[in-house]
């Protein structure tokens, strides 16, 4: 009996502490990122490789900001997300209540036709869609790089799961009490579906917060580069600069880290259902 | 009739936006891998011409085509078990019963999932410089002669996994462990009381009830590794002698730096028939095993 217990707690400990290193090796690349951020210029290319800022500094990020521009890029991230964000969650939020509760001619197939298209990668439709933004003068611009984030199989997908949930007669009393789809759509649906939207909402602040592929072909001028175009170019011209390297990186990275802490049940949540679309 | 019409117009603009930007960028790349296009096309489109299946042909006589193909073949074939494997591990550990703190843990765990990739392929190079790297002082404190990890060829490839492991490994682990969390406890305890060990609880309950989870995550990621691009592009720009060089990496070279926007688009389709084969490969073995 006592070996047993004392088993049981060599077996705690071991997978504790195989959690607490994967934990640390999880983590570390990020602390260190931000140490060296704080560091006097030149500080983290000595040898050996200091792990704390031997005086604290925020020189690096008004370097940033003042002389690199850091501001102008991290106003065009949000732009590009907050507009991609807003406006695909409304648009997928209306076709996946649509393909959930309204009953209109083709529905079926044509959502089996957007379950199909989940296999296409975005890459395909790369290099016609650059051509496509030529004609609509969109290349090195913002609208560029978030017209065609604009819907997602994804999303209509995510919201059509959740809408399904709706009772129908709850749409039926309003609609015999005479209130319009749109209305109906607006007052009754939307708060319904609040908890998936918001879920849908990180996702996609994430993803175009993040994304590199197309911004990186659609962005050609410097002033409307977003963060991880600017941050890819800037580690051409400045690896030197080990520690405002690291303060663009923070000034990147800070901002979605912080909405996942923040918000990470919903992200988690959406995570799951997404992952079960077989 | 009412409510049909109601239905597509709350679709319509979601239709418009996946027809125009992505249904038919789709048709157009197919098109456009059996023509020419190029530079002289782009100013002016009365220079294309139709060549048949000539893109095809000649990157198959390509030696950097071959070389990005088995760099990514490389990538995945290392990189996909190795962060499943990871994966696996740590939803093992996650979801055992003697493991404390498990919101924490699974918080710092998946945190490097959402940081973005061109950021933390930064910090990779500096962590993994030859002489003032982080990672090449630990290895020297225990007696390792310092490695060229991104300047070495035989080198740069495994670092670029190591990264890509460390940030990929939450997303499967989450995956894993609410389906390790839905196996029924009663069959632990029955293996238990008939003795079972620890392992062969692993080997006999726990492997076979995630079989289907695990091949939903195996094609989810084998798809995603595929497409490595940022990685090189940020790291190492494909070298040292060309041994990161990435499928997308080329297409993006070839129409992006070349113009060559013809035969970058077969590069984009022989790509997308790779993944589309493995993945059926791999969900007829499944249904062959009863996991779909």
């Amino acid at each position: 009996m006592s070996g047993n217990v004392g088993d049981s707690r060599g077996w705690g400990l071991a997978v504790n502490g195989t959690l607490l290193v994967l934990a640390c090796l999880s983590l570390l690349p990020l602390l260190w990122m931000l140490s060296v951020s704080f560091m006097p210029v030149g500080e983290a290319s000595r040898f050996p490789p200091p792990l704390l800022p031997s005086s604290f500094t925020f020189g690096n990020y008004t370097e940033l900001f003042q002389r690199i521009g850091m501001g102008r890029y991290f106003g065009n991230s949000l732009i590009v997300a907050g507009a991609a964000t807003t406006l695909s969650v409304l648009i997928n939020a209306a076709a996946g209540y649509a393909f959930a509760k309204l009953r209109f001619a083709g529905r079926d197939g044509l959502f089996k036709l957007l379950l199909a298209a989940l296999v296409i990668p975005a890459q395909v439709t790369m290099l016609p869609l650059f051509l496509l933004m030529k004609q609509l003068g969109l290349v090195d611009s913002l609208g560029g790089v978030v017209v065609p984030a604009l819907a997602s199989v994804f999303g209509i997908f995510l919201v059509r799961q959740y809408a399904r949930s709706i009772p129908d007669e709850l749409l039926e009393a309003a609609r015999i009490d005479g209130a319009s789809e749109l209305r109906i759509f607006v007052s009754i649906v939307l708060p319904i579906l609040r908890p998936v939207l918001i879920t849908l909402a990180i996702f996609t602040f994430m993803a175009s917060w993040n994304d590199f592929m197309w911004p990186l072909i659609v962005l050609t001028s410097d002033e409307n580069f977003t963060l991880p175009i600017a941050l890819a170019s800037l580690s051409r011209e400045h690896i030197q600069d080990v520690e405002m390297m690291m303060a663009g990186a923070v000034v990147t990275v800070l901002p979605v880290l912080l909405l996942f802490l923040l918000l990470q049940r919903h992200y988690i949540r959406g995570l799951l259902q997404g992952s079960v679309k077989g | 009739m009412n409510r049909s019409l109601a239905g597509w117009i709350f679709a319509a603009p979601a239709l418009l936006v996946l027809t125009v930007f992505f249904a038919l960028p789709v048709f157009a790349s197919l098109l456009l891998s059996f023509t020419d296009f190029d530079l002289y096309a782009l100013a002016n489109p009365q220079h294309l011409r139709f060549v048949g299946i000539r893109n095809y042909v000649e990157l198959l006589q390509m030696p950097m085509f071959w070389k990005a193909l088995g760099n990514t073949t490389y990538f995945v074939a290392v990189g996909v078990p190795l962060s499943i494997g990871v994966s696996l591990g740590a939803a093992l550990l996650l979801n055992a019963p003697v493991a404390r703190a498990q919101a924490v843990f699974r918080t710092a765990l998946f945190a490097p999932v959402v940081t973005t990739l061109v950021a933390v392929a930064v910090i990779w190079r500096y962590l993994f410089h030859t002489s003032y790297g982080v990672v090449n002082f630990g290895l020297g404190s225990i007696g390792i002669e310092p490695i060229d990890w991104l300047g070495d060829p035989f080198w740069a490839m495994p670092t670029i996994i190591l990264l890509a492991v460390w940030k990929n490994f939450g997303y499967n682990m989450v995956i894993l462990l609410a389906g390790l969390q839905a196996i029924p406890n009663d069959l632990y305890e029955a293996a238990r009381i008939d003795g079972a060990s620890r392992w062969q609880q692993l080997r006999y309950i726990t492997l076979p009830m995630l079989g289907p989870v695990l091949l939903v995550v195996g094609v989810i990621t084998i798809a995603g590794y595929f497409q490595l691009f940022a990685e090189p592009y940020v790291m190492t720009r494909g070298d040292p002698l060309q041994s990161t060089v990435s499928v997308l990496y080329f297409m993006f070279e070839e129409g992006f730096r070349w113009w060559n926007l013809g035969r970058a688009s077969a590069v984009a389709f022989i790509l997308f028939v790779i993944v589309m084969t493995i993945t059926a490969l791999l969900m007829r073995m499944g249904r062959k095993k009863g996991l779909v």
